[in-house]
């Protein structure tokens, strides 16, 4: 059992589909037919004897971190910037997207060993966006911060990019 | 407490995925905190392609 960094699969079909909302609201769908909504994004700590990777669909609350401070389900993410693109040439380009804020988990004692953060979309029946992997970790009474990479074409935690 | 007691360990990896440093305070051989912090580095990113006709 292992943890894999990945962008989930199902996320890309969504994509297609119009499913996931991310960031500042651009869209009036699905919710309301007056006004922009935006979905929220969740971030949940998965144990390093879990199996989160590319096939993951969905949220679910096994073999996630439990413990003292910790709800289950995770933190929700910052969202307050939208995705963005840019164009490399006439027929490549990059769609890239970041969470506009650290993920943290305050307070918290999480004594079994994690290694992953699944970002989900909550408001869209938790369904899976992707997987994150870093070094084994361990929590007492103490702060989890995870600081996401800069939002740029070669760096945001999402990309799309034209091959 | 008398936080001269405490033993204060730190560390840090840093790699093509992550930089990730952590704090930890000891007493008396027991671990009493322990916090982590981790900067993702690296995207998970999805190639995209327009078929051609013909």
């Amino acid at each position: 059992m292992a943890n894999t960094q990945a962008m989930c699969t199902s996320f890309m079909k969504q994509l297609m589909l119009g499913e996931h909302q991310l960031g500042t609201a651009t869209l009036t769908s699905r919710t309301s037919l007056t006004a922009p909504t935006t979905d929220t994004l969740k971030a949940a700590l998965y144990l390093a004897t879990a199996t989160v990777n590319a096939g993951t669909t969905a949220y679910s609350a096994s073999n996630e971190v439990s413990g003292t401070g910790y709800s289950a389900g995770g933190e929700t993410v910052t969202i307050a910037t939208a995705p963005n693109s840019t164009n490399s040439s006439s027929t490549a380009g990059v769609a890239f997207f970041t969470p506009s804020a650290s993920i943290t988990y305050t307070t918290v004692t999480l004594a079994t060993a994690f290694d992953a953060v699944l970002i989900y979309n909550s408001t869209q029946s938790n369904k899976a966006i992707s997987v994150h992997t870093f070094g084994s970790q361990t929590v007492t009474a103490g702060t989890f911060t995870l600081t996401m990479p800069s939002n740029t074409t070669t760096t945001a935690l999402i990309r799309l990019a034209t091959t | 407490m008398d936080e001269s007691l405490l033993e204060k360990r730190e560390g840090s990896v840093d790699n093509d995925n992550e930089y990730t440093t952590w704090v930890e305070y000891w007493l008396e051989g027991e671990l009493v905190h322990r916090s982590a912090h981790v900067q993702l580095k690296k995207a998970v990113g999805l190639k995209v392609e327009a078929a051609s006709f013909g």
